[in-house]
């Protein structure tokens, strides 16, 4: 009795410190890890498209771009992650900076046209995304939207606008701002912003409080307005956006980057994913489905809905020099973060 | 022959026992200070990355406007929630425990259903039903509201034990009913209204999800938007720094605020029962504050939840999505639970039968490691686990680990109370009847200290359960807790999406809540 009450002790005891030292879901010999910092809902539609193709099962761990980044960065060789899928470049950028990129199959990046995707084929482009001035047309006519990006920092906009600072969203746009327009001019347009806007949290929200019309506009991107209307449209029906175009730093479009991560132990898979995401497959969700980002495939036409990229007049930005801990950095001593 | 000696015993005060003392209390000991340093390994690391960043940096990122206005928000939010807290939990505790209001057992019990929802919950619901509400005054009203309970417990076991021999020796003095309130009354409460307004600071130090959804920035809501931004930059542990001496700041503040005075009851005999006062033509004038607390603190929610359920109909309800988060919630909070009361046991022990100096400062460390806010300890623990236990990175271990440090006092309180019921004198019979310490300690005190340590890992659980700041950033791949899915879809403004999380979590956060109450029925003012 004795002996086997201390048996089935110690045998408690084993399996609870085995599964205490596993992860969540053990890994299949078959399968693959994003870390994901795109929006849960794409990269689901993705992810369970990819498995009914070609049967990879896939583990998703979601976070923001720069967080997961910088969380790849610390793990450095013995990140678990096979892929690393983001909104914006500059995360993409911190990561390869590091050295910690698998380039890129160059038959993916033939997928994918050149403004799309670094120069050093290190990760492509996945999608993207512009950015917009999301204004409330019940308040502000054509007339009395601001002509540039660098309007919104002039005292004539004080208390009138929102964004979202602690995303890695505006950050990008912000990292697009400084490679444009370099740092004096920079440092000058965000302490302008810090007088002048106020903070929400995501960009949804603050649309939906330009809707609500607790501010006249906000600098988001653009899908937060066209997934909204292909719901119920509660939270954007007073809303317009107001692209800046003009090669303006407002009329920056952002690129969500998919890299494999050399430290991967699938490279095969990985690059069989990276394929089809910038392919057909991947590009077809993007086209037909409810996210409304671009997409950016050679040759793969965006959501029907949406303004055609060629028309957005955006602004030259290579992608791979997009600094984020400069950025960081200049928010924080502007009193933003 | 026996029956004297035993008698003598037993008038006798307990005094140490004789002979050698059990063999395993140096191990005991030795147990419980290894759980306190891992304990207090997330204070080491905030001073640590202090020290490693040097003072210059340090100093510009501390020293800056945007801490300013941090520090005056959090200042300014515990400057005014406390008080109104305070005074509204004591003023509904003394109706419900000392006058004749009627149903004052119904509004006992629905003044401590609020613990089962979660902050961040009763923030959605509020913004569900004023969207336009942001700020300092929208976050001290929801503050309020969540967390009173934390006063009212304590108060109301507080009432329910004092000796109302000293308040008729008042009146009989002369005193009229305020002064006897004033002079008699409040005095004897003063360990509890301590205790519960420094748990209501350090809650507001540390919440996040209630703050972040009405855009009211705290030291928190800053450390999380930092970590999402640099992961963990060094900006991050300075603001930690800062949060961990504002913690400090409030627990000195309490130990100076306690005082030594304590208050115990002499001579032979029991405290008869209080006598309820009469309320006479204020009856139902005073019946409005328990109507109104709970229609603001339960009705609101309750509404809330209820419009998005029915406006999202059958859609919101992913059975296996949910199914799966809800597996996961349970899973985790079952280990963590078990892990933290286990934990919790050699301390227990400890300052039970050896409370000696020692016992009493381990105890110390435990409280002010919980003290510390969840982000803090899961950065620590990020650290920590990145640089130096690489195989405990993202495993269950590490959020395991960050639970106990963030939940052993609960456990502990239950346990020790527990424990303390059960008298030395039964396992001191067990080994003379030849078992060995280990047997005799396993075959009485565990056996009758079951219930409590049951009720510590509920109490454990329910903690656990509604914890967010520390799950996100501790889980591994692929788990998506009740909590974590809620954040999800309320960050994407899906709030009919994200109500059948919160149901859940307030249905399974009630019967732990009930377990509460009647807890502290049992271990009224200790």
């Amino acid at each position: 009795m004795k002996i086997l009450s201390a048996l089935s002790a110690g045998a408690s005891l084993a399996v609870s410190l085995l599964a205490l030292s596993m992860p969540a879901n053990a890994q299949v010999a078959d399968s693959l890890t994003i870390y994901n910092a795109q929006h849960e809902g794409l990269t689901k539609e993705w992810v369970e498209a990819f498995k009914e193709e070609t049967g990879i099962v896939i583990t998703v761990r979601n976070g923001s771009d720069l967080e997961m980044a910088n969380q790849i960065v610390q793990e450095g060789a013995n990140s678990p992650a096979d892929l690393f899928l983001t909104e914006n470049s500059p995360a993409m950028a911190l990561v390869d900076g590091k050295g910690l990129f698998e380039p890129v199959d160059k038959a993916t990046l033939d997928l994918v046209p050149e403004q799309f995707r670094p120069a050093n084929g290190h990760w492509t482009g996945i999608a993207a995304r512009s950015t917009v001035f999301a204004y409330d047309k019940t308040k502000l006519t054509e007339d009395k939207l601001p002509k540039s990006m660098l309007d919104l920092a002039k005292p004539e906009w004080k208390g009138r606008w929102a964004a979202s600072p602690s995303g890695a969203d505006f950050q990008a746009i912000v990292g697009a701002f400084l490679q444009l327009k370099g740092e004096p001019e920079t440092a000058a347009w965000l302490k302008g912003m810090k007088e002048n806007f106020t903070a929400v949290r995501g960009n949804s929200t603050a649309m939906k409080a330009v809707n609500a019309g607790q501010f006249e506009g906000a600098l988001i991107y653009h899908y937060y307005y066209f997934g909204d209307q292909a719901k119920t449209g509660e939270n954007s029906k007073n809303v317009a956006l107001h692209y800046f175009k003009n090669q303006d730093p407002g009329a920056f479009v952002s690129i969500s980057g998919g890299g494999i991560l050399a430290s991967s132990k699938h490279k095969e898979q990985a690059q069989a994913f990276l394929k089809w995401l910038a392919g057909k497959g991947g590009q077809k969700i993007l086209r037909d489905g409810t996210s409304f980002e671009y997409a950016v495939g050679k040759d793969e036409a965006s959501n029907k809905a949406l303004v055609p990229i060629a028309d957005l007049q955006a602004p030259k930005v290579e992608p791979s020099s997009l600094n984020n801990a400069k950025v960081t950095d200049m928010m924080t001593a502007a009193g933003i973060l | 022959m026996t029956f004297t000696t035993e008698s003598m015993v037993a008038s006798r005060p307990r005094r140490k026992p004789a002979g050698k003392p059990l063999a395993g209390s140096s191990w005991t000991l030795a147990i419980a200070v290894a759980i306190a340093a891992l304990t207090l390994t997330p204070l080491g690391f905030v001073f640590w990355a202090t020290v490693a960043t040097g003072w210059e940096t340090a100093s510009q990122l501390i020293f800056r406007s945007r801490v300013g206005d941090l520090l005056f928000n959090t200042v300014a939010l515990i400057v005014f929630t406390v008080p109104v807290a305070t005074v509204l939990a004591t003023a509904l505790a003394w109706l419900t425990e000392r006058t004749d209001l009627p149903g004052a057992k119904l509004w006992a019990w629905l003044a401590i259903v609020p613990l089962a929802i979660p902050a961040f919950v009763q923030s959605y619901a509020w913004i569900g039903m004023w969207p336009r509400l942001n700020g300092l005054g929208a976050g001290v009203a929801i503050s309020v509201v969540t967390y009173f309970p934390f006063v009212y417990l304590p108060v109301s076991a507080a009432l329910r034990l004092i000796d109302p021999a000293l308040e008729d020796q008042a009146a009989s003095l002369g005193l009229s009913p305020a002064a006897v309130m004033r002079r008699v009354v409040l005095p004897q409460l003063r360990l509890s209204l301590c205790g519960g307004a420094l748990l209501i600071s350090l809650h507001l130090l540390s919440e996040y999800g209630l703050y972040a959804m009405i855009r009211f920035d705290t030291f928190t809501t800053a450390i999380l938007d930092q970590f999402q931004s640099t992961y963990n930059g060094v900006a991050a542990h300075m603001l930690a720094l800062v949060l961990v001496a504002c913690c400090f700041v409030l627990i000195g503040v309490d130990a100076a605020v306690r005082g030594r005075r304590r208050y115990a009851r002499l001579g032979s005999g029991v405290a008869r029962h209080p006598v309820r006062a009469s309320l006479g033509v204020w009856r139902y004038p005073c019946l409005l504050l328990p109507v109104v607390t709970t229609a603001v603190s339960l009705g609101v929610p309750v509404l809330t939840l209820g419009r998005w359920l029915i406006a999202g109909g059958a859609d919101i309800w992913q059975f296996s999505e949910i199914g799966l988060a809800l597996s996961q919630t349970l899973t985790i909070c079952v280990i963590g639970g078990v892990a933290t009361a286990a934990a919790a046991v050699p301390i227990a022990w400890l300052s039970v039968r050896r409370p000696t100096r020692s016992s009493r400062f381990l105890e110390g460390c435990y409280y002010l490691a919980s003290s510390m806010p969840g982000v803090v300890v899961a950065l620590a623990l990020v650290t920590i686990s990145i640089r130096v236990m690489l195989p405990l990175y993202q495993t269950v271990a590490t959020i395991v680990i960050a639970y106990v440090i963030m939940f052993l006092p609960r456990a502990l309180v239950s346990l020790r109370a527990s424990i303390a019921q059960v008298p030395a004198e039964l396992e001191q019979a067990a080994e003379s009847l030849g078992r060995s310490p280990a047997r005799a300690l396993w075959s009485t005190t565990v056996r009758l200290a079951a219930p409590g340590a049951a009720s510590a890992m509920a109490l454990s659980s329910l903690g656990i359960m509604n914890e967010l700041t520390a799950t996100q950033m501790l889980a591994p791949n692929g788990t998506r807790t009740l909590a974590m899915a809620f954040w999800a879809l309320t960050s994407e403004i899906d709030y009919a999406g994200a109500a059948p999380y919160a149901l859940l979590m307030i249905l399974f956060s009630l019967p732990l809540t009930l377990l509460l109450h009647h807890q502290s029925k049992k271990i009224a003012g200790r």
